[in-house]
């Protein structure tokens, strides 16, 4: 068994002290192997609780970090620690980053933007995270997001749309698949990026795993993207990090009137950089983006020329998402022709009807 | 002295003959009934007696055997008060007995000998007519409803004294005057369209409901309107026939549900049992089988407002029941059918709080359960529903709004006209409206011109359509062309019908590509 892999996960299984403990050990000491070959009597020098120096000895975790390693073998997981190259770049220079990441695919090499948002998202919402995640997709970022339903799903769903890069970062061990819906997405992401998580193999996921997820969402990124965000919504938490790990934050604007856009908008108001097209985004991106590789385009949807009642349904969509009566009501057009009309626009997937019956602009032409 | 009277009793909608014997004889004095009488007959033993007493007349102080025949068939109900105590007066010779004679004779007794109105009578005096009975003595409140069958002569009573009273000659009643047929509706009226503003495209998915008789399940937020809209959709089904009026009247009739003064329910029944009810009510039972909600619906609608929350047991039973047109219950020595062709109007709440999606207020469900709530609902359940929209919750300006609305007679006039077509192009076949035509029918009578066909088939590649949609969108799209009196169905009939059709557009396909 690796020695060095077996003390990297035998260090981050170490209770009583935080990351940044651990952190100032391996400073100390250089690697995590000097740490557990140290002779007893000079583990006083280094200021531990006994407590603390208990946890980290135990025969317990010694045996723990061996099943650990034995479990991700069998489950194809592979365990990357902080010093091997396959690292993320950027995540290494947080104040708390994860001494190991368990892995399934591989980690992209590349810029990260973050997209994360409501997990009871709109269809404006779906619908804007998506297109979105393609676009950025298709210029090269990697799309990174937390694989939740909502937001979460459609941008990495958008990411794969567009033949791009995308990384989820679970609240749990990256051999459950959470939610169980998205164990079909797991896999696909796994194959065009990578799932990754600081908790090993079998870990389920708990409800205080996902804050401290978020910060390692931010971190893999130059910025985060909040699509929509209610106002007690855990992508706020992931945008706060964003700002502590000193990384952009960018925010797409909703309807004033829509609790659903509550969060986004306020924090467009308390100066994230508010988000018309990906325009907004990459001209913020200090990094020359000329050397990542570009992915191909995916095809646009449908090249026939709209008809009059159909350009004016969409002209009238791009203000808010819409009931069919309202779009009745605004546009005038004759009841025959309306459904038509939207029947049209939605088999060319340029409006979509969500479950509460609204329509929503899914591509503007 | 023994005594012959006849009565009628009832299983299910159909009356049969029961003859009440009577025998008095010599003995200690007792009071038996015997011929299958549940506990409801058994009973008669002490009103009777106290009627018979409190009318002025000795009861017997004999040994009295009374028997329904035939003796094999269970008897409810208490409707044979009155011929029992007539009997027992024959029998004790205060009425003569060629005086009964020719006559059913109907009705529950008070203790103090007045009269009182029982279920069923219509049912009963169809069963008179069919038997060849011309005399009906019955409680002088069921002569509202019995009107519509005529060739019988009713003699109403209030009380046992004015029944014996007219037999022994003393003081005859004259045959009733039957009354001019009044229809009545068994809901309060006065609902009409123009009530509800706004909501024109749920209004038009029910217009088109109505007009082919289609199922349908309304999605919408508390408060969006969905009773309301439902709860007016008896008001533009086609006018009912005199036949389908019968029909409905007798099983009221049987269920003790007339309203008062009532001779014929003329307007189609709207029926809303809460979710808590059981399986029993809704398709009917009991140990003697009574109209459960479907049958009460008959001709009219049955609506199940919040859908999701009825048990899936429940829901399941109601599928032989829409296929059929009828219930059968079947009990160990009898077998009763109810007809049942109702249309259902179902309505849920897009998630379990309500508010998924609401602009305004929050939805507290999780995500999870938010998109569980609907997918609940079983699938072949969902088959039979042919039309699901989403209602919108209206804000106050569009409650503001001040175009005239359109009403339910001008609605009606349109579901007429369209209803006639299809009453015209299936009059060989065993059906009267569209939701009733099965797969082969779908391909001989649904026939789509070349565009309509090409919008059905992009729609069904890109929207992800299920393929159980596909009847049931060219069902609807032939009833839309009805009411555009088009003889095929073409691109703009598909197109609406498809956006009837919103649970099958997969909303929860983001994850799966």
């Amino acid at each position: 068994m690796n020695k060095h892999l077996q003390a990297w996960v035998r260090l981050n299984l170490a209770e009583g002290m935080g990351i940044s403990r651990k952190l100032e050990l391996l400073r100390m000491l250089k690697t995590p192997e000097a740490i557990f070959e140290m002779d007893r009597k000079d583990w006083d020098g280094l200021g531990l609780k006994p407590a603390q120096a208990e946890s980290l000895l135990s025969e317990d975790k010694l045996r723990e970090s061996a099943e650990i390693i034995r479990m991700s073998e069998k489950k194809g997981i592979r365990i990357i620690p902080m010093d091997d190259e396959e690292y993320p770049e950027l995540l290494r220079y947080i104040q708390d980053p994860p001494l190991v990441l368990y892995v399934k695919g591989v980690i992209p090499k590349g810029l990260g933007l973050g997209i994360v948002g409501s997990r009871k998202a709109t269809g404006y919402g779906m619908n804007t995270a998506f297109r979105l995640a393609s676009e950025l997709a298709e210029e090269g970022f990697i799309i990174v997001s937390g694989m939740a339903r909502g937001i979460d799903t459609a941008a990495h769903t958008g990411a794969l749309h567009a033949g791009g890069q995308t990384m989820a970062v679970l609240g749990c061990g990256p051999d459950q698949a959470y939610p169980p819906e998205n164990r079909g997405l797991m896999d696909r992401i796994a194959r065009n990026g990578a799932v990754i998580s600081e908790y090993p193999p079998g870990v389920k996921p708990q409800t205080y795993h996902f804050p401290v997820r978020n910060r390692v969402i931010s971190g893999i990124c130059i910025g985060v993207l909040v699509v929509e965000a209610g106002q007690k919504s855990g992508s706020l938490i992931t945008a706060q990090a964003a700002l502590e790990q000193g990384r952009e934050v960018f925010a797409i604007p909703g309807n004033i009137n829509h609790h659903t856009s509550m969060g986004t908008n306020r924090l467009i108001r308390e100066g994230a950089k508010l988000v018309l097209s990906i325009q907004d985004i990459l001209e913020e991106i200090p990094w020359s983006l000329s050397a990542l590789p570009v992915y191909r385009k995916s095809s646009a949807p449908g090249t026939e020329p709209l008809s009059r009642e159909e350009s004016l349904i969409l002209q009238t969509l791009r203000a808010e998402d819409l009931y069919h009566d309202q779009i009745a009501e605004r546009t005038g057009v004759p009841r025959h022709v309306l459904f038509a009309a939207l029947l049209q626009l939605e088999i060319r997937g340029l409006v979509r009807k969500d479950l509460t019956g609204r329509y929503a602009i899914v591509s503007d032409r | 002295m023994f005594s012959r009277v006849s009565t009628c009793g009832l299983t299910g909608l159909d009356g049969h003959l029961i003859e009440v014997e009577t025998d008095i004889s010599n003995g200690i004095p007792a009071f038996d009934i015997v011929g299958l009488a549940e506990t409801s007959v058994k009973e008669a033993r002490e009103r009777v007696r106290a009627a018979i007493k409190n009318s002025g007349f000795k009861f017997p102080d004999q040994r009295i055997t009374i028997n329904l025949a035939p003796a094999d068939i269970r008897k409810d109900g208490t409707d044979f008060d009155l011929p029992i105590a007539i009997g027992i007066l024959v029998a004790a010779k205060i009425i003569p007995e060629e005086s009964v004679r020719g006559y059913f004779i109907s009705g529950e007794l008070a203790l103090d000998g007045s009269v009182r109105s029982v279920p069923g009578m219509l049912c009963k005096a169809i069963a008179a007519n069919e038997l060849h009975y011309s005399k009906m003595m019955i409680p002088a409140q069921n002569l509202p409803e019995v009107s519509v069958v005529k060739g019988i002569e009713y003699f109403p009573v209030n009380s046992l004294k004015e029944a014996v009273d007219h037999f022994s000659g003393e003081a005859a009643i004259r045959p009733a005057e039957l009354l001019e047929v009044s229809g009545k509706s068994a809901i309060p009226s006065g609902l009409d369209y123009s009530d509800v503003r706004g909501q024109r495209h749920a209004k038009r998915a029910l217009e088109v409901a109505a007009s082919g008789g289609h199922n349908v399940l309304l999605i919408g937020s508390p408060g969006s309107g969905k009773t309301m809209l439902a709860r007016r959709l008896p008001t533009i089904l086609p006018d009912l026939s005199f036949e389908e009026s019968l029909e409905i009247t007798k099983i009221y009739s049987v269920a003790g549900m007339l309203p008062p003064h009532t001779s014929l329910i003329s307007e189609r029944p709207f029926r809303a049992p809460h979710h808590t009810m059981s399986a029993a009510s809704l398709v009917g039972g009991g140990r003697i089988p009574k109209p459960g909600e479907v049958s009460l619906a008959h001709h009219g609608v049955l609506f199940l407002d919040e859908l999701p929350e009825f048990g899936r047991s429940t829901l399941d039973i109601l599928r032989q029941p829409m296929e059929d047109g009828f219930v059968c219950i079947a009990r160990i020595n009898s077998t009763i059918t109810y007809p049942c062709r109702f249309m259902l109007v179902s309505a849920a709440n897009p998630c379990k709080c309500g508010y998924y999606g609401d602009p305004v207020k929050p939805c507290t469900c999780s995500p999870r359960e938010a998109e569980r709530y609907l997918s609940r609902l079983s699938g072949p359940l969902m088959d039979r529903i042919d039309i699901q929209i989403q209602v919108p919750t209206l804000q106050y300006r569009d409650l503001e709004s001040s175009k005239p609305e359109e009403t339910s007679a001008e609605i009606r006039k349109r579901v007429n006209r369209a209803r006639a077509i299809q009453k015209e192009r299936y009059r060989d076949l065993n059906i009267f409206c569209n939701a009733m035509l099965t797969g082969a029918m779908v391909r001989e009578y649904c026939k789509v011109d070349e565009e309509g066909t090409r919008v059905m088939r992009s729609a069904f590649d890109k929207l992800k359509l299920s393929a159980r949609a596909h009847d049931r969108i060219l069902k609807v799209a032939r009833t839309i062309a009805d009411l555009e009196e088009s003889p095929v169905i073409r691109a703009p009939h598909i197109a609406e019908a498809i956006q009837y059709r919103s649970l099958d557009r997969s909303f929860m396909s983001w994850n799966s590509d």
